[in-house]
């Protein structure tokens, strides 16, 4: 039987990916960031997930505004990574597991969420950067990684609440899969930022250490937090952290925190982490 | 709430009551759509390419509406927001000039790159006086002046 053993919420922030690929992961701006995921990357090292359901966004890579899907899953062989205007960044594309992720849609749709199946799809740093921060720059990534995209773009995204619903229904959907595999699931994305407009640059660090302390203590308090709070409290692109309740409600009741790091800025971005096990 | 009173879906007025900030909701992707198609469109090196060597020409290819035509070709960032961009399409004009997201924030906020840095090295843009427009003109009144508290103006399409 296939297991998600623990959730990892962590930020996805372009501009990390582009610290590593350029080479200025040792910069005093980006040094404090790197050593707080260490943990992390640890973490993922003893662990060795042999598949990573990776719920992140896209940001009008993969897809345009043709088709706006609110959830996708990304049922391909592989996934090519996405020039999104300065170059595909220099990582391996990622490998799928498309017999388990076509297993996926067939038990969440069933379970009511009617998910969008995507067979062909470019990722973007919403996924590598990520995949970065948690496994560094191997020649090819040490897991499979099934893509879960959620829209966050256009709003209204879907609710906090309906999220949470939906990483309970993957929890099932998993569970009921024959392969014995260690599932680790990502929600990324956030925390607080916002990167347009006047009111730009955004960040409250207060929202997201409740969020943090809320996802080990109280998720259901936090799947109950309305759409228009994350705007008006922690910008308009904290909308994101809807994203981290997907993985949490993945977890089962009872989780233990095993890691958590927290750092500002990132670029415009305030930067969490946190590693969280399944202890149901 | 007065339920008989014509007014604006209550959504859209919430949105609106948020400071400094143009939500990208259905009627706003409507009206960004063939803007947004010309900035994926940048997606693509021939196309950046062939953009940059002729902007209006390479623009007349999609069927935006003269003001979005104009505010790209005068890099209009808030403008652009507010004409139904979306900030991550946009994202790809900024790349397309060799400039970063950060660099395009702080042209949002009237700031230099630098003092947008300081700003977000110092813990980022406080959301005290920045959650409505009512908390804004309070925040304004009171003569807030620091960066983080907001020297840029709270809403509008000021140009940059």
């Amino acid at each position: 039987m296939a297991r998600i053993i623990a959730g990892m919420g962590t930020s996805h922030t372009p501009a990390i990916g582009a610290a590593v690929d350029n080479g200025k992961a040792d910069q005093p701006y980006w040094r404090p960031l790197f050593a707080g995921y260490e943990p992390a990357k640890r973490w993922m090292a003893e662990t060795k997930p042999d598949v990573v359901i990776m719920v992140y966004n896209d940001h009008v890579n993969a897809f345009d505004f043709k088709v706006i899907p609110t959830f996708a899953i990304g049922c391909a062989e592989e996934f090519p990574i996405a020039d999104e205007g300065w170059g595909a960044r220099p990582v391996p594309p990622v490998k799928g597991h498309p017999e388990f992720a076509a297993h996926l849609v067939q038990s969440l749709v069933l379970d009511e969420f009617d998910m969008t199946i995507v067979n062909e799809m470019q990722i973007d740093h919403g996924f590598t950067v990520p995949m970065t921060l948690a496994f560094g720059h191997p020649a090819q990534w040490p897991v499979r990684a099934i893509p879960l995209a959620v829209n966050v773009i256009q709003y209204p995204a879907p609710t906090g609440h309906r999220c949470y619903m939906l990483g309970k229904a993957i929890r099932t959907a998993v569970e009921s899969w024959h392969e014995d595999l260690k599932v680790v699931i990502f929600g990324t994305g956030g925390m607080s930022h916002q990167i347009q407009g006047p009111r730009a640059g955004l960040v409250n660090s207060e929202f997201d250490m409740a969020f943090l302390d809320g996802l080990t203590r109280d998720p259901e308090r936090l799947a109950r937090i309305p759409p228009l709070e994350y705007l008006r409290d922690a910008g308009a692109e904290a909308i994101e952290l809807v994203m981290w309740l997907v993985m949490r409600g993945a977890l089962g009741e009872r989780v233990k925190e095993v890691s958590r790091f927290y750092h500002v800025p990132a670029s415009s971005t305030a930067v969490g982490n946190i590693i969280l096990e399944s202890q149901s | 709430m007065a339920e008989n009173k014509p007014r604006e879906p209550a959504h859209k007025e919430a949105y609106e009551d948020i400071p400094g900030t143009w939500v990208f909701d259905a009627q706003r992707a409507r009206q960004g759509y063939r803007l947004n198609e010309f900035l994926y469109s940048l997606m693509k090196a021939e196309n950046r390419k062939a953009f940059l060597g002729n902007e209006p020409e390479y623009t007349l290819k999609f069927k935006m509406t003269p003001e979005q035509r104009e505010a790209v070709l005068g890099r209009q960032w808030n403008r652009l927001l507010e004409l139904g961009g979306v900030s991550y399409a946009l994202a790809k004009l900024a790349f397309t000039d060799g400039k970063s997201y950060q660099w395009m924030a702080s042209r949002m906020t009237g700031m230099t790159e630098q003092e947008y840095v300081d700003m977000m090295t110092k813990g980022g843009r406080s959301p005290d006086g920045w959650r409505s427009r009512s908390e804004r003109s309070q925040a304004q009144r009171a003569g807030q002046t620091s960066a983080a508290g907001g020297t840029s103006p709270s809403n509008g399409p000021e140009r940059n």
